[in-house]
């Protein structure tokens, strides 16, 4: 019976299958069960209702804040796609040697392997009322008073998600980069492509999966974020995620839930749509 | 080699800008955590001085960060050596092209891209309920494996997709039994890409902030302290210990890299004896 790959496979993976079953799909179920939960000031009642989903659907807080998450996610896919390309760009095509460009590589991916509190803790020098950033502005007569809006303010939030998650733009993009053919740019030049002929007509549709694959990791990141937006805006603004984890603060878990499974079910389908542009089996 | 063109040069500096843009904020409290016992959170430095790194040292002056700490690595070990494993046994799975592992595949993007703040209330409903006591080293290593273990099962699909079948089956013609063939040839190849796997599994671990939130228990683990502070600690102590983590995340990430660059350089000297005799 050994001899049977299904039954091996399934023996292999029988460790991942368990731990994903316990820590992602029954947590998952349980999200949704509670969800139609009734709630008391200390605790949670086990009897069926819609009130959670009448509450979230009807009041206009609930849409203010799903269109501010989608505001977030959309000017932070923007920009990481915009420098994370470019960056990716750079270090496939303009850097020959090898070893720079796992070096320089290397130096893009480091931060993403420390600590992403500290890396928001690191702007409050910087965008501070009398921080790094108002200071030097002021000294070159740019403006006379500090600026407000540069901490704690919509700003702030999108420079940190572009600061954290850049990476997730550079990492899949420089990977599909590096395996086109070059002799498919040689030929675009040959046939008389400018420069940036080659960039719009040849490399950018084949950097499409890494395009793809980098956009599901920066939208699903900001679309569930909660922290970035709750330490950047100073708690002054709100996504979905802190809309969440106010709730759960307030240990109002059954409306924490329901606004938990709209928020799946909004990030399952965009990356329902995205899929259809990709396959990751294929790019791996 | 071409001569470099213009746009060579404006896309050296905007790459520069790029990795300024990544590192100065960090270097910039690295600087502030020297600041003198008058100073604030922001610039003029008011003297230099390790005041702030001394009050990290004091017992009781900022929470219990070494406790914290502790906990951190413990569990960081923990989450690494299981990710390793697990990744590297759901790899050989998925070569197999079982019945079912697409489904399996789809649940570990799922587990990629589901926002971490659903499996951390989930994950804590679901222990609550059932009476279980959360704690950092069940609950909040269960949560943290749904966020490490995706990234160790791409890099090992990455690595499988590459790996060269005519090894395995060299060693097969020779006589190797299957466990033979995977400890003496599968396991020594791909060794350099599992030490990657560690790094993730560590590193993720040890800064993971949301997936813990509620299912750390009473014990917080260094992030959680870390975010705790930020609200209640105005001085430049907090700078102190970010520069500390950093600068601990730096050396462990350092110790990885050395590793693969090593078995780098063995594998080039001892890997092949071809040309040398029998």
């Amino acid at each position: 019976m050994l001899k049977n790959r299904h039954i091996q496979g399934w023996l292999q993976a029988s460790p991942l299958t368990l731990i994903l079953i316990g820590f992602l799909i029954l947590p998952i179920i349980t999200i949704v069960v509670v969800s139609f939960w009734q709630a008391t000031e200390f605790s949670i009642i086990p009897a069926f209702t819609l009130e959670n989903y009448e509450f979230l659907f009807g009041s206009p807080v609930t849409y203010k804040v799903f269109f501010a998450t989608f505001k977030y996610a959309v000017i932070t896919w923007a920009l990481t796609l915009a420098i994370g390309f470019t960056v990716a760009y750079y270090l496939a095509f303009h850097i020959q040697n090898q070893t720079t460009q796992i070096a320089l590589f290397l130096l893009c991916t480091i931060p993403f392997w420390t600590s992403n509190i500290i890396r928001m803790i690191s702007w409050i020098p910087f965008l501070g009322r009398n921080g790094i950033a108002n200071s030097m502005l002021q000294s070159w007569g740019v403006i006379d008073q500090p600026l407000e809006w540069l901490l704690y303010s919509d700003f702030s939030v999108i420079l940190a998600f572009v600061h954290l998650y850049t990476l997730f733009m550079v990492v899949p993009i420089f990977n599909t980069m590096t395996r086109i053919d070059h002799s498919l740019i040689e030929a675009a030049r040959d046939n008389g492509a400018s420069g940036f002929q080659t960039l719009t007509h040849v490399i950018l549709p084949l950097t499409k999966p890494g395009i793809m694959i980098g956009t599901i990791f920066v939208l699903t990141l900001v679309m569930g974020d909660f922290i970035t937006v709750r330490f950047m805006s100073g708690s002054q603004k709100a996504n979905v995620g802190r809309l969440i984890s106010n709730d759960i603060s307030l240990l109002q878990y059954p409306s924490a839930a329901a606004t938990a499974v709209i928020l799946l079910i909004t990030v399952l389908i965009v990356i329902g749509i995205l899929l259809r542009f990709v396959d990751i089996r294929k790019e791996l | 080699m071409e001569k470099k063109s213009k746009s060579f040069y404006v896309l050296t500096a905007f790459f520069g800008l790029f990795i300024l843009f990544l590192y100065g904020p960090t270097l910039t409290i690295g600087i502030l955590s020297f600041q003198g016992p008058g100073g604030g959170l922001t610039f003029p430095m008011q003297g230099t001085s390790l005041n702030w790194f001394r009050e990290l040292f004091q017992e009781q002056a900022v929470g219990d960060i070494w406790g914290s700490f502790r906990r951190s690595f413990a569990l960081g070990l923990m989450v690494m050596v299981t990710t390793v494993v697990v990744s590297v046994m759901g790899g050989f799975a998925f070569r197999k092209r079982f019945a079912g592992s697409g489904i399996l595949f789809y649940l570990i993007i799922a587990s990629l891209v589901i926002p971490s703040i659903l499996i951390s209330l989930g994950v804590g409903l679901i222990f609550n309920q059932f009476g279980l006591k959360i704690h950092w080293a069940t609950s909040g290593f269960g949560s943290q494996l749904t966020w490490t273990l995706p990234f160790g099962l791409l890099i090992m699909f990455a690595v499988f997709n590459r790996f060269d079948k005519s090894f395995e089956e060299a060693a097969r013609d020779q006589g190797a039994s299957p466990w033979q063939t995977v400890r003496y040839v599968v396991l020594p190849i791909i060794a350099p890409s599992l030490i990657g796997v560690g790094l993730f599994g560590f590193t993720l671990s040890y800064d993971e902030f949301a997936r813990t939130l509620l299912t750390a228990g009473s014990y917080n683990t260094l992030p959680l302290e870390i975010f705790g502070m930020t609200t209640n600690v105005t001085t430049p102590v907090i700078y102190a210990l970010g520069t500390m983590t950093t600068l601990f995340s730096l050396i462990i990430i350092g110790a990885f890299l050395l590793t693969v660059w090593i078995l780098g350089k063995r594998r080039a000297r001892f890997g092949s004896d071809a040309g040398k005799g029998v």
